[in-house]
């Protein structure tokens, strides 16, 4: 399951990425392994998404979200 | 000023690193450029405690030492170029203390490179009211660098700041946190060995960002890259690899010296107000009221100081009329610079009220609501969600909006909105919009509440802004791109904005145009004065011998006289010979040869049209009657015809020359500058003004 899949509200927690050259990026933002993420709202144009990580709010691109695996 | 202690503040974006600059610095700052690197260097100076002199320099905000937009490489510029002498004596680390995991990354690269620090754990007022608690002391230890609380905002604990940076130690003290040679052993071993460096990780950091450091010379690059090679660096693996060990590091800390409450919903009024700012339908509502909300905001707020300015120019033209006796240099005085410095003084107001108003929805976080919003419909014609700032700061000026692309991390999405951004309508249109747009445009209400005059002015606004998307549309297709974009940014959590640097921005800004308008201004004035007043050869003296005779003395008034002999000698004179050349250029647009003057002397800078029409326009003033540019224009007539200059078609066809044309000698340098290739600034600069030829010409035939 990646992050993309989520619902607002709905919560995962960081598996691994399958991007390196994102995940290099998502990392420095606090995205990391183990982290616990949460669905904060999508875009009114429904991209990109608003998530909580690491206590405070991210947002990024749907694709850049699918490159997340939740455990 | 000089310094005896080199200081440089470095920090995450939104952590009130400015904010602090500006407390420590107060208005004693500049503004300059880094040697060799075309970014901005803000530094200011800051007394201490103890008699000596602080130079503050503030570099970019950002999350990590390795940068990912034009902006955030300077960081290691400065901290790493030995060199040129550049490297800071101490750092000062700005933390939000509500936020410390995130923010403790970049501490800690900065840490590795061995130079003293101090950190300021900024914002504690709000981590407190977070329940967040922080054993201070145990984490400077840890840390083995002093730590300072402070609220910036609150402007808290920051004498204890200029303390402890008045005796911070001549050496780094700092506790190693995570091995660095680990990560990539033989190559660091490798590069500190060549280039005779004893710190392992500004080794490591050669070896990833040796292609976009000035410093190092050409061989010293390639041995770098030949090294990669050979040991198989990667280096995006080795940055994985290090980020994860930083941030064990990070969480071990943070386990030992923070604590926080079990149920931390800190955000819940940010969220609430996001709920509504950010809805499906309200957020863009909201956004386009704001935008409309500026607009007015513009015009009716600033009539009042605006006519003030006006009256006290009138006021100091007749003065010199009257104080001085008349000659040459005292019509150059009254006609040409203070003629043309009123055109650009009365528009201060404008420009104030704008970069205010563009400050707070920065301030307060809004501006990266707008861009996560946008982002979806920015995509789909080939920009990003970040070009939106650009683009509303170009309502302002294009100059720094321009400079503020670098924090677009792809190439080709920064291209375009580096291309596109001088169509949207500046603050320099806005005296050539309002002028014409008073001249022609009945100034009264329609449905209530909204003024004519004003929706001539926000369709004005919205041309810019559908043009700029529809260039961009175009330029999707031409370019290729170089790398894949990519949409990762914080938004911040909603504050108050803060009032101080609101005022300070209006009044930097103001200060600015004033400064830099102004030279150039003047200068134009100058030219145009000495253009105007004298003609080829001898042609004045046979048009003052021409109406001498008696033909004209005896039915002419004496002030006719004097009008018929001004004009006359205005279309001998240079700038008239100069007018009628490029006229039949102009002519199917609807101009005559004097708003062509106006033309030309406006690719300097736009704002120079208002100026330029007062000193040509002064000549048929009469001379004990002093009135303003927008009179003189309006009572300005066609000599053959006997009809108004300045009709409706006219008007709307000048100012959709201004709309489109790039004239802004400031605009093309920093264009330039930006991207390093003539080439840009040339293409941009052509189609623009073929546009800008197109659209006058339509318009004109449309209205006439």
């Amino acid at each position: 399951m990646t992050l993309s899949q989520l619902e607002v509200g709905q919560t995962g927690i960081v598996k691994e990425f399958t991007d390196l050259e994102m995940s290099v990026k998502l990392m420095e933002m606090g995205c990391l392994p183990g982290e616990e993420i949460r669905i904060s709202r999508i875009a009114p144009l429904g991209d990109p998404i608003a998530i909580h990580v690491s206590g405070y709010q991210l947002s990024l691109r749907k694709f850049e979200a699918s490159t997340i695996i939740l455990q | 000023m000089k310094a005896d202690i080199r200081v440089a503040l470095v920090g995450n974006p939104n952590t009130g690193k400015s904010t602090l600059f500006n407390i420590l610095t107060g208005l004693n700052q500049k503004i300059g450029n880094f040697p060799g690197i075309t970014v901005d260097k803000k530094t200011g100076f800051c007394p201490l405690p103890d008699g000596r002199t602080a130079e503050i320099i503030d570099l970019p905000g950002t999350y990590s030492i390795y940068p990912k937009s034009k902006d955030e490489s300077i960081v290691f510029s400065v901290l790493a170029d030995k060199a040129k002498g550049m490297v800071p004596d101490l750092i000062v680390v700005i933390l939000d203390a509500s936020n410390l995991k995130r923010n403790l990354l970049l501490y800690t690269q900065i840490a590795d490179l061995k130079i003293p620090v101090v950190v300021a754990l900024n914002m504690i007022d709000v981590s407190e009211k977070a329940g967040i608690s922080i054993n201070i002391d145990l984490f400077a230890k840890k840390l083995g660098v002093p730590v300072v609380p402070i609220s910036a905002r609150k402007v808290m604990g920051i004498d204890q700041l200029k303390n402890t940076i008045t005796y911070a130690n001549k050496v780094a003290l700092q506790q190693d946190t995570i091995d660095v040679d680990a990560i990539a052993p033989q190559i660091i071993a490798q590069i500190k060995d060549d280039l005779k460096i004893d710190n392992p990780y500004y080794a490591l950091q050669l070896a990833h960002q040796h292609e976009t450091v000035s410093y190092l010379s050409s061989q010293e690059s390639d041995r770098i890259e030949h090294l990669e090679q050979e040991f198989s660096f990667h280096s995006q693996k080795a940055q994985a690899t290090e980020t994860i060990a930083r941030y064990n590091f990070i969480n071990d800390l943070l386990y030992d010296t923070v604590k926080k409450p079990e149920t931390a919903h800190d955000e819940t009024i940010s969220n609430k107000i996001d709920k509504i700012l950010t809805h499906k339908i309200f957020g863009f509502v909201i956004f386009f009221a704001i935008l409309m909300f500026i607009f007015q905001a513009i015009f009716s707020w600033s009539a009042y100081p605006m006519s003030l300015i006006e009256d006290l120019f009138i006021w100091l033209q007749s003065l010199v009329g009257k104080a001085l006796p008349p000659g040459p240099l005292v019509s150059l005085l009254g006609d040409g610079i203070l003629a043309g410095l009123s055109g650009v003084m009365v528009f201060v107001p404008q420009i104030a009220i704008l970069f205010a108003l563009i400050s707070i929805l920065e301030d307060t976080g809004y501006m990266s609501r707008v861009t996560f919003m946008m982002d979806k419909v920015m995509r789909k014609v080939g920009l990003n969600g970040k070009s939106v700032v650009p683009l509303i700061g170009g309502f302002a000026c294009a100059v720094p909006s321009i400079m503020s692309t670098r924090n677009i991390e792809n190439w080709k999405d920064r291209m375009i909105t580096i291309m596109v951004t001088p169509l949207v309508a500046c603050s320099a249109r806005l005296p050539v919009y309002t002028l014409l747009i008073a001249l022609v445009v009945p100034n009264r209400n329609v449905w209530w509440i909204f003024n004519l005059q004003g929706l001539a002015l926000t369709a004005m606004y919205l041309l810019s802004i559908v043009s700029a998307v529809v260039v961009a549309f175009v330029m999707k297709f031409i370019l290729k791109a170089r790398e894949r974009g990519y949409f990762i940014m914080e938004l911040p959590v909603y504050r108050m904005p803060r009032w101080k640097n609101v005022a300070f921005t209006m009044y930097d800004r103001s200060k600015t145009f004033v400064m830099q308008a102004g030279k150039v201004i003047i200068a134009v004035s100058i030219i145009l004065w000495v253009l105007k007043s004298y003609g080829p050869g001898n042609t004045f003296a046979r048009i003052d011998q021409k109406y001498s005779q008696s033909q004209y003395t005896k039915t002419m008034t004496p002030d006719s006289l004097t009008k018929v002999i001004a004009s006359e000698k205005l279309e001998t004179s240079y700038a008239g010979v100069f007018g009628h050349v490029i006229e039949p250029v102009i002519k199917p647009l609807g101009f005559d040869w004097k708003i062509g003057i106006a033309l030309i002397s406006s690719f300097a800078a736009r704002e120079v049209f208002v100026g330029t029409m007062a000193t040509i326009y002064s000549v048929e003033g009469d001379a004990d009657k002093m009135e303003s540019v927008q009179q003189k224009m309006h009572s300005a007539t066609n000599p053959q015809t006997g009809q108004p200059v300045f009709t409706l078609a006219v008007a709307f066809s000048l100012m959709m020359f201004y709309a489109f044309a790039m004239q802004c000698a400031s605009t093309v340098a920093v264009v330039y500058r930006e991207t390093k290739n003539w080439r840009w600034p040339a293409a941009q600069f052509a189609y623009m003004t073929a546009l800008a030829y197109a659209a006058s010409f339509i318009v004109y035939h449309l209205l006439k």
